[in-house]
Order: C-alpha cells, then structure tokens, then sequence
C-alpha cells in the first residue's frame, strides 16, 4: 500500500484541530492583547472591571473558549514536540496522560475563576 | 504512486549549525511555544487570586483592597515584570506571524517564499515590539 508523506496519526485530526484553533488563537489573542493592554492599561486592573467584562455573557464565552483552544493548542503542541523528539512506549503513553490531567487543571481552575468574576456559584 | 519517507527523528537539534531560514523558524516557533504554555499555567495561577478576592465586601472591591487587585498591582509596579510583559508580547506576535505563515504554507501558499515570510516576521515582530514599548512601560517609574 502506498504511503502518504505525513508525520501525523489518526487520519490527521489533531494535526486538523491543532490547525483550526491556531486560526482561531491568531484572532482572539490579538484581541485579548489588544484589549487589555492597549485599549486598558495593565496597571489599572481591578477585580471589578475585570468582572464587569465577564459578566457579559458573550465575553465570558469568548474567554472560556480562548481557554479551551489555548490549552488544547499549547499542550497538543508540546505533546507533538515530544512525540518529534523520539518518545515512545510507555514513557509517550505516562507523558500523554500527565498533559491531559494537567490540562483538566488547567481549564477547570480557568473556568472557576471565570465564574468568580461573572458571578457565576460554581466555583 | 506515492513515495514513503523516512525522516528518522524530526528534532534533531545539532541542525541548528546548517544555517536556514527554515531551520531558525522552526527552532524559533518551538521555543515560543513553550513559553507561551508555561505562561498561560502561570497566568491561570495569578488570575486565580480573584476566586478568594469574589468573596470581599463591596467597599473593600471598590477600594481595590481585594487580593487580585492587590496581586496585579504589585506585580505591575515591578520594572522586572514590565520588561518580561515586553518579552511576552515580543514572542507572541513571532509565534502569531510565524504560525500564520505556517498555515499559508499548509494551505499550499508561499511555500517558494518561505525563508522572505519568514524574515518578514522577524522584522514585524521587531516592528510591533518596539512600538508598544512605550505602552507596556507606561506608570511603571
């Protein structure tokens, strides 16, 4: 059977997602940069203007989602390097696991604290 | 029909000796990366302090006496922070501008180009750097 020149596994649906969400970090972390230290200063962060934009709904998504792709990107990302480098066996399989639990971490205390903000009682 | 490669393994550091635009973008892409994860846990972690600050009284939050607003406003008041939000930014916009290129070239755009686009992003990222400086140091002194 004739192979295909390609350094990705399961039909490319990582290497496809690792892509979509680039797309999608390229414009949102443009904006969050933008927005929060061009349009407001860093140095004038408060708890309650920091909840104040949480507290929309449509930034508060937009900040759950920047945090579900962002971990996703960052930490695929570092697996694949991983990966590049030569690991296999049971060290790829221990390595895999720990970067997803850490990424659960992640996301959860992420989501927490967007709740803290938005007034959300799940945290 | 189609060929099969093998590449052995892909990162193979000591290529950084054979001078290619390819090369420095790779290892240049690769490195912003990893900063770019270990800030975002950093950046949870510091943000976590408003889970405890959501609990003040009202009075205290309006006078910004909270525990998030107090950590973020020490840790702005910190020259040393400022020059690494600079450094931050600096590797961003490269690993932004480099994926981008990155993607065009997956979308079969540039590929004959690539070592340009890749000095473009140098040059840009340079560009935009020192342009927010002044920004990202404001109220630092």
């Amino acid at each position: 059977m004739a192979q295909r020149y390609s350094s990705f596994e399961k039909g490319g649906r990582m290497w496809l997602l690792q892509r979509v969400t680039a797309a999608f970090l390229l414009v949102v972390l443009a904006f969050h940069f933008f927005l929060l230290h061009f349009v407001h200063h860093a140095d004038e962060v408060s708890f309650l203007m920091s909840a104040g934009r949480m507290e929309t709904m449509s930034y508060y998504s937009l900040m759950v989602l920047f945090l579900l792709t962002a971990t996703f990107h960052g930490v695929n990302g570092v697996y694949n390097a991983l990966v590049n480098q030569g690991l296999t066996g049971t060290k790829r399989t221990v390595i895999k696991w720990t970067l997803v639990a850490a990424s659960v971490v992640l996301i959860l205390q992420g989501i927490r604290t967007a709740n803290a903000w938005a007034g959300i009682p799940l945290y | 029909m189609s060929q099969s490669y093998n590449r052995g393994l892909i990162e193979d550091f000591s290529r950084w000796r054979e001078f290619e635009a390819g090369m420095w973008a790779w290892i240049f892409h690769k490195f912003t990366g990893w900063v770019l994860i270990g800030y975002l846990f950093t950046h949870i972690a510091v943000l976590s302090t408003a889970i405890p600050a959501s609990g003040a009284e009202t009075a205290v939050l309006q006078a910004g006496n909270d525990v998030y607003t107090q950590t973020i406003v020490s840790l702005e008041g910190l020259l040393l922070v400022r020059v690494l939000e600079v450094g931050l930014l600096a590797v961003a916009v490269f690993h932004m501008l480099n994926g981008a290129r990155l993607l065009l070239v997956d979308l079969g755009v540039g590929l004959e180009s690539q070592d340009k686009s890749f000095y473009a992003s140098l040059v840009l990222t340079g560009a935009i750097t020192v342009a927010s400086v002044p920004t990202f140091i404001a109220g630092a002194f």
